[in-house]
């Protein structure tokens, strides 16, 4: 929302400068965004009167000029804007001037000629024709310009002289004369080549001199537009020039007032609950009482008594009285179309809303000033003068002023006459029934509708305006009357029309102004403050709430205000935020902390952490065609996810039932951008259907993700394992081929389950080649993905003291021959069952394949650890055993010593 | 005799202290201490002496003796300790050779502005609380106050699963609030952090999902100026002590005052500058007192009870703690950006 200072200064006088206002406003709870000096851009800018012009020696087009610019002597000016005319005023940016868009004017030569300044046109000083209708350009076509486009065949001789035919009734003539008259258009004299003609003429760029083109039929100068010809035949006869000025002012003025530009303009954001502050007047009581200034609201006046009775022209009907608690309506006969005066174009522009003309521009005004949106209909277009408000009928078929047809449903609310709709109520009129230059006739509707059904009836069409913006917060339905009241007012300032006596207003719900109770204490006590009675009251009664002992009477504009923290919040917006004490928190002692899963996590996170690897966020939603990239079965059941109805994109569409392409996609960006040696690491959710109440089941994952030159997989099995012993978890093994459908992602031949007694906790392993290709990776890419809640229960107990053994151990190595398919854990757990309770410890050492070992086996060596916890143990013991190892090896695995 | 004894002293001694290893020492050692060595020759002599001159000359021998021992000792210590003098000389390391790497992993940013704020309240007798990412709308909007027709139900904003717009994913931690209310023992304290998500296409400032803290008290008589009180010494912890903080009107639908907190922008100290776009004040989160009406749903007589709550958006707090620039930095994942922190 934006507000005019000068605006606001109609009803409340506040002199705070930007600054002060912007963070004053703030503080009391209407929030500025920025605010702007309207010319902030604009200096050294004055009116000037063109006292003379020649033309350029060295230039076809421009003209050296002496103005008058409030100094003592005439300051010279080049031009090339053929616009202007002796007496003219115009702004003249002056030496070391300054325009919006950064522009700097500075003195300078102009083909040779001193030039002090610059003429300014309407873009230069940020305006367009909508701000000052009266300085639209419409050139003359002036023959002296004419560059055929054909050189060879020009439609017109270069030789032309006055007199001679150009086509049909137009002959070329010379301009012996052109004088400005008061409105702004020129008297001419015209030499025809003997005869002389004297016709009047709207084209600003005719000098004494100029040869052009003359209609002898219609006793006019004829424009590019007569001739049909384009812009490039007359490159210098343009509709832009010098915005000549027809406002009160003299040479030396400062331009800035006389355009407009001396405004302030705050931007507020103005919370939804709020909405009767989105007008003037709801920012004046505001600003009145954070200023503690008086407030001095309008009643407007309407003389009325144009002809007709209202009765007999105009009947409402509002069928659909659930959606339109009031419809206030006037009607305004005899209306002139025409731009509004310059006062209401320059509230207008400051607030933001471009000018239009003076009914559209009226009704824009009031929904300004007062919040209220305004619609005027074109009365012929209401057929039956009779305006229904209605639901749609389904089907219905609506074109909307911006030009857009619109099916409509029942959900939708129509402004109808007895045929068809006339308006989306709310929301934008008709085209059908828009006012136009010879309306005559106008009907002002001020209603009040229903918030939610305008909401969504402009979201459903994708046509969210200013007007269904304010409805869709719930208007006050008080403020209909002042509204249209204020409308009509304005039409007979304005000269706009005539209006008729009367008002249509209908009442489709019973106005009961809410009434609370005033309860300091308890005011105090939820503010933890000692705001005097008084002092509540007085700020209370500022905002127009009316206070009778202890009863409180809300405004109507006050929908939001139902209760007494209501009302705590108004004594805070004044009291002062800033001055409520700062106190810290009594009562019963709570104890803090995590719950038993967050502390799962900080575990597992520092574990990853002081292995190297990173930690990442990625996002919940993927794309269903992550699954794919998988490698996942086109029927497997994970694939079933949520799916979200209005996704931002396919590529955030689903809720992710596994976190693996998440970490893919995470590993591929980084190898993408040549990182070495990335390992990552992140718990997040992934969410199965079928949860209570329709909700997911959401579940944590543990995924590692890794690849470079350090990385293979018995570095993500360490990773693994590690994590599983800082668990303290028992009886973890490493399985393949239970049959776990999502090992399809991973190389069949190098990835493992991971089981905590009877329990999958997860798998890791390498990606599937293919899937890695799916993600445009070359290399090797590892991962592990571990449930938490798993890992939850995989937990061991909390450690025990184990009393440090008190004998010296004694160790073997031994280094055993056997077929290739035979596996280390087979050797391992054989060593063990066979070694007894002496073996302590047994580590491989390395594998070996080669010379001296037969093709098809291998030699694997381990590192035996003997011990005995009540004697020392002697070497023959320790052989002994080793020798039960080896011929356990030996029958059981065929692997021999070597 | 006396002569000679004098010669060897002076001789030895000179030829211990010229002595520049363990080996030479010895041979010396050896030379005049040892069993044919020329101390020992001259002592043989001694029978031949009067029994005058004997004691004189046995006194002078063993004076000579115990010099020559102890020079040999001093100058052993000497040189072994010259010996380690050398060794460790030689062993001298080139110590800007950079160490062997050990490769460290690394917080997300965003957690750890998440660690900061835990702590702070667990230290202060919050409970952390974790839930459901996929929500009912009940939750996340009709028992927070905002009923049908609110804006922020639209479908251009909240992302829904079904067409009755009954289940969405949360647009705010605030649930939290309401699953606090329905299954904890008053009185309340929690903080409940995690993923939100809201219809916004991703830019600097923007993602579909983003990540909240909210926090929650309910007990008897707790007050605004609580709500300022504890939230200040956040601040406090979180940007320093002396940190200036400002409370301005705003409006949630489940709060009632409602505010927001402001704190001075570190960059310019309150003058306006671009970080705080000119305003000297930097938003940093929503809160209010528990709307009576969002008490009651809960079945919280509003009229023993008052609680506040506050919301405060992760990212942001994780960019300010650190100055990142673009918000897509933090779901972008590049270690370069990872290990920086």
């Amino acid at each position: 929302m934006n507000l005019s200072r000068k605006w606001l200064n109609e009803f409340v006088t506040v002199t705070a400068s930007d600054k002060e206002f912007a963070e004053a406003m703030t503080l009391s709870g209407s929030k500025v965004e920025l605010t702007h000096d309207l010319g902030e851009e604009i200096s050294n800018v004055v009116v000037g009167r063109l006292l003379s012009m020649e033309r350029h020696p060295d230039s076809d087009h421009m003209w050296i000029c002496q103005v008058d610019a409030g100094q003592a002597e005439p300051i010279q000016i080049v031009t090339g804007a053929w616009n202007i005319h002796p007496g003219d005023l115009m702004p003249v940016a002056l030496h070391k001037s300054t325009l919006p868009g950064g522009v700097k004017i500075q003195k300078g030569k102009l083909r040779g000629v001193v030039s002090n300044g610059m003429f300014c046109g309407l873009s230069e000083l940020g305006l367009d024709e909508r701000d000052f209708p009266y300085a639209a350009i419409v050139p003359a076509a002036i023959l002296n310009d004419y560059h055929p486009l054909d050189k060879d065949k020009p439609s017109i001789p270069a030789d032309v002289q006055p007199g001679h035919k150009i086509y049909g009734p137009v002959v070329a003539a010379k301009v012996l004369e052109c004088a400005r008259q008061p409105d702004g258009s020129f008297h001419t004299c015209l030499d025809l080549g003997g005869a002389t003609a004297a016709p009047d003429t709207v084209c600003p760029n005719l000098h004494e001199g100029d040869l052009v083109a003359y209609n002898t039929k219609s006793d006019s100068i004829c424009t590019l537009e007569d001739l049909h010809a384009q812009q490039a035949e007359f490159p210098h006869c343009i509709p832009d020039g010098i915005f000549v000025l027809r406002e009160d002012c003299k040479p030396g003025d400062d331009i800035k007032p006389i355009i407009g530009m001396d405004d302030h303009v705050v931007e507020f954001e103005i919370t939804p609950n709020r909405p009767d502050c989105l007008s003037v007047i709801g920012l004046a009581r505001e600003a009145a009482a954070t200023f503690d200034a008086p407030l001095s609201l309008h009643q407007p006046v309407v003389k009325g008594g144009a002809e007709g009775s209202l009765a007999e022209l105009l009947d409402v009907e509002t069928p659909a009285a659930d959606l339109c608690p009031r419809y206030t309506a006037r009607m305004v006969r005899n209306v002139k179309i025409a731009p509004s005066p310059k006062w209401m174009r320059e509230r207008l522009r400051a607030m933001g809303v471009r000018p239009i003309n003076n009914i559209v521009d009226i009704t824009n005004y009031v929904m300004l000033e007062y919040g209220q949106p305004m619609h005027a209909f074109d009365y012929r277009y209401v057929k039956g003068g009779k305006i229904i408000v209605r639901r749609a009928e389904e089907g219905e078929k609506l074109t909307t002023l911006d030009g857009k047809e619109h099916t409509l449903n029942a959900n939708h609310l129509v402004i109808a006459d007895e045929h068809r709709a006339v308006g989306l109520a709310g929301i934008m009129g008709g085209e059908n029934s828009e006012i136009v230059a010879d309306t005559t006739d106008v009907v002002f509707e001020s209603a009040c509708f229903d918030g939610t059904c305008i909401r969504k009836g402009a979201l459903a069409l994708g046509m969210r305006t200013e007007a269904s913006a304010k409805f869709e917060k719930g208007l006050d339905p008080m403020n209909t009357l002042p509204a249209v009241e204020r409308a009509c007012e304005l039409v007979e300032l304005l000269g706009a029309g005539e209006v008729v006596d009367g008002t249509i207003d209908i009442l489709n719900y019973v106005p009961h102004p809410r009434v609370l109770k005033l309860e300091p204490e308890r005011i105090n006590g939820l503010l933890g403050t000692d705001v005097a009675e008084d002092e509540m009251v007085s700020i209370l009664k500022k905002l127009d709430f009316q206070v009778e002992g202890d009863q409180v009477t809300v405004p109507s504009w006050r929908a939001d205000v139902i209760g007494m923290a209501d009302l705590a919040e108004e004594v805070a917006r004044f009291h002062g935020y800033n001055n409520i004490p700062s106190t810290l928190m009594r009562g019963q002692t709570t104890l803090g902390g995590f719950g038993e899963e967050e502390t799962l996590e900080r575990q597992l996170g520092s574990m990853c952490r002081a292995m190297g690897y990173d930690e990442i966020i990625t996002y919940s939603f993927i794309s269903p065609t992550c699954y794919d990239k998988i490698n996942w079965p086109a029927d497997y059941h994970r694939r079933n996810s949520l799916k979200i109805l209005n996704p931002l994109g396919e590529d955030t569409s689903i809720m992710r039932t596994t976190t693996l392409p998440s970490m893919l996609e995470i590993l591929t960006r980084n190898y993408n951008y040549r990182n070495q040696n990335v390992k990552l690491y992140e718990v997040g959710r992934v969410y199965q259907p079928g949860g209570k109440d329709g909700l997911a089941l959401e579940s944590k994952v543990l995924t590692l993700g890794a690849y470079g030159s350090d990385m293979d997989f018995y570095t993500m099995k360490g990773a693994v394992e590690a994590i599983l012993e800082d668990l303290r978890a028992e009886d973890v093994t490493f399985r393949t081929g239970t049959g776990i459908p999502e090992l399809v992602s991973y190389h069949p031949g190098r990835v493992a389950e991971v089981w905590a007694g009877s329990n999958c906790v997860g798998y890791f392993g390498q990606i599937h080649p293919l899937v890695a290709q799916n993600y445009g990776v070359d290399g090797e890419l590892y991962c592990a993905e571990l449930a938490l809640g798993e890992l939850a229960n995989a937990k061991g107990a909390d450690p025990e003291y184990v009393p440090l053994p008190k004998f010296p151990s004694v160790t073997r190595d031994i280094a055993v021959v056997c077929e290739e398919k035979i596996t280390v854990g087979q050797l391992e757990d054989c060593i063990r069952s066979a070694g007894g309770k002496l073996i302590q410890q047994v580590s491989l050492f390395d594998i070996y394949r080669g010379k001296g070992v037969d093709e098809g086996k291998k030699s694997v060596a381990f590192n035996l650890v003997l011990r005995a916890d009540d004697r020392s143990l002697t070497g023959e013991e320790a052989d002994a055993d080793v020798k039960k190892v080896l011929e356990a090896l030996a029958s059981q695995l065929g692997a021999v010593l070597r | 005799m006396k002569e000679t004894l004098e010669q060897i002293r002076r001789e030895a001694l000179s030829a211990l202290e010229h002595a520049q290893n363990a080996q030479e020492l010895d041979a010396l050692r050896v030379k005049y201490l040892g069993k044919k060595g020329e101390l020992t020759a001259v002592l043989k002599q001694m029978g031949k002496l009067s029994a005058e001159e004997r004691p004189v000359m046995g006194q002078l021998a063993n004076e000579v003796r115990a010099a020559l021992e102890g020079a040999l000792d001093t100058r052993s210590k000497e040189l072994e300790a010259k010996a380690l003098e050398d060794r460790l000389k030689a062993e001298a390391l080139d110590i800007t050779v950079p160490g062997k790497a050990v490769k460290r992993g690394h917080r997300h940013p965003m957690y750890i502005a998440l660690d900061e704020i835990k702590d702070i309240f667990i230290g202060m007798g919050f409970t952390v609380l974790d839930g459901p990412e996929v929500e009912l709308a009940e939750l996340n909007f009709d028992r927070l106050n905002a009923e049908e027709g609110h804006p922020s139900r639209d479908w251009s904003d909240t992302f829904y699963f079904d067409e009755d717009s009954r289940v969405m994913l949360r647009s705010q931690t605030s649930p939290m609030q309401v699953r606090a209310m329905d299954t904890m023992e008053l009185p309340i304290r929690i903080i409940a952090p995690g993923r939100v998500y809201r219809k916004d296409e991703v830019d600097a400032t923007h993602s579909p999902m983003f990540h909240q803290v909210e926090g929650m008290v309910i007990d008897k008589g707790v007050t605004m100026a609580d709500l300022k009180g504890t939230l200040n010494t956040v601040v406090e912890q979180l940007y320093g002590k002396g940190t200036k903080t400002r409370f301005r009107p705003h409006h949630f639908p489940f709060t009632e005052p409602s505010c927001e907190m402001d704190v001075q922008c570190h960059k310019c100290g309150g003058v306006g500058c671009p970080t705080c776009k000119g305003e000297g004040w930097i938003e940093l989160l929503g809160a209010g007192m528990i709307h009576p009406r969002v008490l009651e749903m809960s079945g919280i007589d509003p009229n023993v009870y008052s609680g506040w709550a506050f919301g405060i958006g992760l990212e942001r707090t994780a960019m300010r703690r650190f100055k990142i620039a673009d918000l897509r930095l933090i779901f972008e994942n590049d270690v370069r950006f990872l290990e920086q922190f």
